[in-house]
């Protein structure tokens, strides 16, 4: 007799009520559609207007309709609800754990995937059909992945909201493109400076914003990134404006092998290859795979230093962090110098890859991307920021390849233009899905007995 | 009997003169002079808004006082004017640590990580300033251990040994108390400043507390300097009761003074203003008088 309670109770499955819903949208559908749907005007050949009778084509609709208002009383309403009642509840040590364990094996077959992706790519697309696959979507995703990291160190760890992470990538980016173009130093003579001069202007930032605390410090930070862009494209004699900086040299193979056509020791023509623009763009990728990794590693170290640990307390509790005597300020500074010296590697192979730097490349969009991937990947985590990286830009360049929706919505329609809007609607899926990111457990830094992840609803988002 | 147990006169830790703090035009503590002995558990005690947390806040650099001079001597024989430190140095170089009346915890990190944090400075050192870390070169593994063990030692006195690797905002509140007091005393202080460490503890946690502060004092030789509003802690264990009524000292002495001091009667129990003249006329002549409030 309570039967019905029960199982609303355990918000399981009353199929009576599915029925009951089913049939009766079933009803309404075929309401709506049988005028609609099922009767349709039209004229025959002698220009005379005759009805034609659709009405099964409206029953089958109908149908479907109910079918799939049934299935989802039945089956989805419940399992959201029963979704709803679980996330409510804590999550329990032992899902926590098995989150951990995923993440760990998908970090290591991820890694693995990384390296053999370009090899994979030629053998199935051939040298010159890999170009897209490699550069297109690895390079790409690689260096934002590295930015996404470089970014997590200043928000997911030390919790300053920085909105103007891409001044630093232009900042590498220019370093490199002005100091090879004027004193034709080699990229990798070049690296390690450009990371120095971001890590420096990350310093010049972090002086004027170390009192700002939240949304003070997002928006001083933005500014700081529209001062460059807007210095670049104005200050025309030193970066050559809104035009840019062309014919940047192409990074060499520490100087043993060229890519350059022309250069006697070119890659291809040594190994006796045919020309093509594809060995360069594998060198690319696993160049940017190593600067990510040495990103991820170095970043993994100094979690598990003090100054690491000094930056997840400043996210937790800034005012508790200087009653242990820890220099608030410098901590904030290193936070912003390393983040920035991370960005000013990407900026500087950004500039050996494309051959070619403007202002246009480093626009607050760029900084809003960055951003997007640390808090979608889930503050702090590593393997989070990766998935976000991929998910968004990946995701992005994916979009490019729906030309059969032509077929769908005619010749006219681009799905270039629908980008944006479907990339804002499943940012928006996403958060409302896992509002902490991917991956919101924090693993810790330093264990007695066992390591056990922390839950992200504990953990702090900073700020401040 | 009194003057022999004047620890604060002889051998004090630190010394406040004239601490007068400003709000705009609100006096919060005004004038204020008071030793704490070296060994002793000084507290503080005062009606709400008396400004005991203010002068927290002043000795432990938070706040910048108006006037006044504040000296600490750590046990190294160093001197250190508080008045003139940021509030960092006056934890890391001052060895002053305190806690604060609202838990403030690293909640998301475990409780190893608490007490790890709190022991940044000579692990930074050890690290290189971070740069020999990096690179994995240097002693600072073994460090890294001592300052583990460390955090055991702390983790094991204060009974939360078992959930050493659980978040810290997952205790109980008492044990969230317990942890912020191990915390500040990992960072190895002289002085260990604690704003109400009895504030929301049923009284058997409370009298844990007692033992914890008396064994800190014993095993450490650390000075407590403490705000209560718990008078079984406050009559149990200190040394030294200093009294504040709208930021002025009305008493300073043993408990047993201060709690026959019949101004002190007076704040607690709001005895109108013309019975205290009253009773400030009956007692003309007593040490430690200080007139009427401005």
């Amino acid at each position: 007799m309570n039967s019905a309670v029960k199982s609303k109770d355990r918000a399981g499955i009353d199929f009576g009520r599915a029925l009951k819903d089913g049939v009766i949208i079933g009803i309404i559908a075929f309401a709506l559609l049988g005028p609609l749907v099922g009767l349709k005007t039209d004229q025959n050949m002698a220009n005379e207007l005759i009805l034609q009778n659709r009405l099964g084509l409206a029953a089958i609709l109908s149908v479907i309709v109910g079918v799939g208002r049934f299935l989802l009383s039945a089956f989805v309403y419940p399992w959201i609800a029963a979704r709803g009642n679980r996330s409510k509840a804590a999550v329990t040590l032992a899902e926590l754990e098995a989150r951990a364990r995923v993440t760990r094996g998908l970090s290591i077959t991820g890694l693995i995937f990384l390296f053999v992706y370009p090899i994979l790519i030629i053998s199935l697309f051939g040298v010159q059909g890999s170009i897209k696959w490699v550069d297109n979507y690895g390079v790409q995703i690689l260096i934002y992945v590295m930015l996404g990291w470089g970014l997590n160190i200043v928000i997911g760890l030390a919790g300053l909201l920085d909105l103007g992470y891409v001044a630093f990538y232009a900042v590498g980016a220019y370093s490199y493109a002005l100091l090879a173009i004027n004193f034709h130093l080699s990229f990798w003579v070049l690296l390690p400076v450009a990371g120095i001069l971001a890590a420096f202007w990350g310093i010049i930032l972090g002086f004027p914003v170390l009192r700002l605390r939240g949304d003070y410090l997002a928006i001083v930070t933005l500014a700081f990134g529209e001062i460059i862009r807007l210095v670049l494209i104005n200050w025309k004699a030193f970066s050559g404006g809104s035009a840019g900086i062309s014919s940047i040299p192409k990074v060499t193979m520490f100087g043993i092998y060229s890519f350059d056509i022309s250069a006697p020791n070119n890659f291809a023509k040594a190994f006796h290859l045919a020309a093509s623009s594809a060995y360069y763009k594998v060198f690319l990728y696993y160049l940017i795979l190593l600067l990510a990794l040495l990103t991820a590693f170095i970043t993994l170290r100094l979690r598990r230093l003090p100054i690491g640990r000094a930056w997840e307390a400043l996210r937790e509790d800034e005012v508790a962090c200087r009653s242990l005597g820890i220099n608030t300020t410098n901590t904030k500074l290193t936070a912003f110098a390393i983040g920035a010296m991370f960005g000013g590697f990407a900026g500087s192979f950004f500039a050996a890859r494309q051959g070619f730097v403007s202002p246009e490349s480093f626009v607050f969009m760029e900084s809003a991307v960055i951003v997007a991937i640390v808090v979608l990947g889930g503050m702090g985590s590593m393997i989070g920021v990766a998935l976000a990286a991929v998910a968004m830009i990946g995701g992005t360049e994916l979009l490019r390849e729906l030309d059969f929706l032509k077929l769908v919505f005619g010749k006219d329609f681009n799905p270039d233009q629908y980008r944006m809007l479907l990339f804002g609607l499943a940012m928006v899926i996403i958060m409302v899905w896992k509002p902490r990111g991917f991956v919101s457990a924090r693993q810790p830094t330093a264990f007695l007995f066992k390591r056990k992840s922390v839950s992200g609803d504990l953990v702090k988002e900073g700020h401040g | 009997m009194t003057t022999s147990h004047r620890n604060w006169d002889s051998d004090p830790v630190l010394t406040v003169e004239h601490l007068t703090m400003r709000f705009g035009g609100l006096v919060a503590v005004n004038d204020l002079s008071f030793s704490v002995g070296r060994g002793d558990i000084t507290a503080l005690i005062g009606p709400n808004g008396a400004g005991k947390t203010t002068v927290f806040n002043c000795i432990t650099g938070f706040y910048k006082p108006t006037t006044g001079m504040m000296s600490m001597r750590p046990r190294d024989g160093s001197l250190h004017l508080l008045e003139r430190l940021p509030d960092f140095i006056v934890a890391r170089k001052a060895k002053v640590a305190r806690t604060f009346q609202n838990i403030r915890l690293f909640s998301g990190m475990t409780l190893l990580e608490n007490l790890l944090v709190a022991q940044h400075n000579p692990l930074m050192i050890a690290s290189g300033m971070t740069i020999l870390g990096v690179l994995g070169i240097g002693g600072y593994k073994t460090k890294e251990r001592e300052a583990i063990d460390r955090a055991r030692y702390w983790l094991d006195k204060i009974g939360l040994l078992s959930r050493a690797d659980d978040p810290a905002g997952d205790l109980p509140y008492g044990a969230q108390r317990r942890l912020e007091i191990a915390r500040a005393m990992c960072t190895g202080p002289d002085l260990l400043c604690l704003d109400e460490p009895a504030a929301g503890l049923n009284p058997r946690e409370s009298a844990e507390l007692n033992a914890l502060l008396l064994s800190i004092r014993k095993d450490d030789g650390t000075s407590i300097l403490l705000i209560e509003h718990d008078m079984s802690v406050v009559m149990g264990i200190s040394d030294h009761v200093v009294v504040l009524e709208y930021g002025t000292k009305i008493a300073d002495g043993t408990p047993t003074e201060t709690r026959n001091d019949p101004r002190v009667i007076a704040a607690y129990l709001g005895v109108d203003d013309e019975e205290v003249e009253e009773i400030e006329h009956e007692l003309d002549g007593t040490a430690g008088n200080e007139g009427g409030r401005a």
